[in-house]
């Protein structure tokens, strides 16, 4: 964990109320995984108050990429920062995902589940996985309409399997993500499939039920107001099954699905 | 010359990280050397471990934020366990924070973290706003009086009582627990609050209502500890909202013999790394040798 004043190289808006953030920061993004993410000081000044929480969207080198929706004060000031400007980052933060890399099984197939805003922190995972091309990568991204459906390209570009699916049938197959992960596995040896998923909250709890029933391994990014992000505060609770609450910034953000208390 | 005393303990500079926003030192220790603070007070404990409230717990809001925690902590037994050593090792002063139920409880609270050798010092955290119970002893002043003076018997390291702004008057509450036999104290805690998210007609925080800390409070919290300098003879550790030296220096104008720094450690974690130099910064500048010269130099206006 560091805290270091980065670069902004770059700072585009790239979909409705969307931004992409490329952020010079050698010390971070060597440490980085996917999964894990940033705490990011908006502005200079106390106005937002506190920092905010970003996940790692991509890894260039020296640099750091974030994904990002405009939805209140915070983001509103990140969206209007330039390039060349310096931004106050804390991180990496919290545990990533931990992929099962090991094996040459080609049968193997791992799936990534996107929904809306979730995409930021698969593409990371998608990128780390394609290093070794051992396993078949499926991608489904879901959204309310096509203009909210992110990073198609990204994900192919990658070597995965995209598929899509919108509620209003605006793009790709009419419905849920998680019917579209329904159709997926009927056609797949779930035993042989791992699961990794991050989107609204809804959404992550229809997914690990279907992962649940079909015993495959699944992870989940979650979110939670936060804080410190390092685990000192006490403020970003999430319910797990053994009763008690683990705090999101620390104990994940990726948690085993099953452990959660839905 | 930034050495500063509460009670018999000797602080090698005024700035402490307030309980709560700091955990035990160990996420921070990681990004810096948290052996550079005056002293550090730990998340406050309770005998048994208490799960805390359901999430959101946190929530910003204008200049501030507000925190539902609920004393969330796993108990004594698992401090002495897992955290005693660890805050032994630093060589920084330790404040062990403790709240409790009752007299009895808090008794053999600081009891058995005296003999653990884990603290230097105990803080007792009369306000939690977030929890029914302990935080009682903070608004009435007999009831403070009383578990001080119970506590007091039971320990003979320097006893701080941590203060709520809840109160009518604070000058009262800090002149009973003095009564009572208290070395210092400390104020101030959250102001209760809530926030309301009209799209859902719903309170933002699970608990509905926590504690306003941040920037928002800090005004009020200067006339509370210039109120309570007024009143007590025994040092004042000004909280509330501080985020720089600046700030600091004008809690120390106000009375105070030292700071903690709470909110702050979030959005800048070398925040009281900054506040330290920046004392030291103004002493220079104002010829000043001694930042105990600086307490309570206030000079109100002639009439
Ligand atoms: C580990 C983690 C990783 C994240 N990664 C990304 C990412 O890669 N891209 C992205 O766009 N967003 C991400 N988020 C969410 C992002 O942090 C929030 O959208 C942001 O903090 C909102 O700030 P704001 O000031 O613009 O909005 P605010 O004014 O603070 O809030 C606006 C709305 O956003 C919601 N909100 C605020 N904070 C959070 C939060 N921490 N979690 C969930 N909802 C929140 C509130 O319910 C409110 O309705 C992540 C959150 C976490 C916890
Ligand atoms: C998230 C959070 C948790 C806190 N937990 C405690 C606690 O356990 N015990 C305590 O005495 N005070 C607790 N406090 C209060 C702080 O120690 C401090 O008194 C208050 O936040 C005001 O200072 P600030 O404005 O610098 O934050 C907590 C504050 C925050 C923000
Ligand atoms: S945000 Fe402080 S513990 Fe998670």
């Amino acid at each position: 964990m560091k805290q270091i004043k980065t670069k902004i190289i770059s700072n585009r808006l790239i979909g409705p109320m969307c931004y992409h953030m490329v952020l010079e920061a050698p010390s971070v993004a060597r440490a980085i995984k996917p999964g894990q993410f940033i705490h990011v000081r908006c502005s200079d000044s106390f106005e937002p108050l506190l920092r905010r929480p970003f996940s790692l969207h991509r890894k260039n080198g020296g640099r750091i990429e974030i994904l990002y929706k405009v939805v209140g004060s915070g983001t509103e000031i990140l969206s209007r920062r330039q390039s060349g400007e310096a931004v106050d980052v804390l991180g990496p933060l919290g545990n990533g995902f931990a992929p099962k890399l090991s094996t040459l099984n080609s049968q193997l197939s791992t799936i990534l589940v996107a929904g809306g805003m979730g995409v930021a922190p698969l593409v990371a995972l998608a990128q780390e996985l394609s290093k070794k091309k051992t396993q078949k990568l499926r991608v489904l991204i879901g959204a309310c309409s096509k203009s909210r459906i992110l990073c198609e390209e990204e994900f192919r570009a990658l070597g995965a399997e995209v598929s899509i699916s919108t509620e209003d049938g605006s793009k790709g197959a009419k419905g849920l993500i998680t019917d579209r992960l329904n159709f997926l596995l009927s056609t797949l040896n779930s035993q042989l499939s791992t699961i990794y998923a991050c989107g609204p909250n809804a959404m992550l709890k229809a997914l690990s039920r279907i992962a649940n029933a079909k015993r495959i391994p699944c992870q989940v990014s979650l979110e939670e107001r936060m804080a410190c992000g390092v685990g000192a505060c006490l403020g970003c609770p999430v319910k797990v099954k053994a009763g008690e609450y683990k705090m999101v910034c620390k104990d994940g953000p990726v948690f085993d699905a099953e452990e959660i208390a839905w | 010359m930034v050495e500063v005393k509460i009670g018999r303990l000797r602080l090698a500079n005024p700035v402490m990280a307030a309980s709560g926003t700091f955990g035990y030192g160990e996420e921070y220790n990681r990004l810096f050397d948290i052996n550079s603070l005056g002293a550090i007070v730990t998340k406050t404990i309770t005998l048994k471990p208490r799960i805390g409230n359901p999430p959101p717990r946190i929530v910003e809001t204008p200049s501030g934020m507000l925190n539902s925690i609920g004393l969330e902590n796993k108990g004594l037994d698992d401090f002495l366990k897992t955290r005693a050593q660890p805050l032994k090792r630093l060589k920084t002063k330790v404040i062990v924070s403790i709240a409790g139920e009752t007299a009895q409880e808090l008794k053999i609270l600081t009891g058995r973290v005296s003999s653990s050798g884990a603290a230097d010092a105990i803080e007792l955290n009369l306000s939690c706003p977030n929890v029914k119970g302990p935080g009682m002893a903070a608004r009435d002043v007999e009831a403070a009086r009383k578990i001080v003076k119970a506590v007091r018997k039971a320990v003979k390291l320097t006893l701080i009582a941590k203060l709520s702004p809840n109160v009518t008057d604070i000058a009262e509450i800090a002149k009973a627990v003095e009564d009572a036999g208290a070395d210092a104290v400390s104020l101030i805690n959250t102001f209760p609050a809530m926030a309301v998210d009209i799209n859902t007609q719903r309170p933002i925080l699970g608990n509905a209502t926590g504690g306003l800390s941040g920037p928002a409070i800090k005004p009020i919290a200067l006339k509370m500890v210039w109120d309570a300098y007024n009143a007590v003879k025994i040092p004042i550790i000004g909280i509330g909202g501080i985020m720089s030296a600046q700030d600091a220096i004008e809690f120390i104008l106000c009375g105070a013999s030292a700071v903690q720094v709470g909110t702050a450690n979030f959005i800048n974690p070398k925040a009281s790394l900054e506040i330290i130099e920046g004392i030291e910064k103004y002493l220079k500048k104002k010829n000043l040798k001694d930042v105990n010269e600086l307490i309570g130099r206030l000079r109100i206006w002639p009439r």
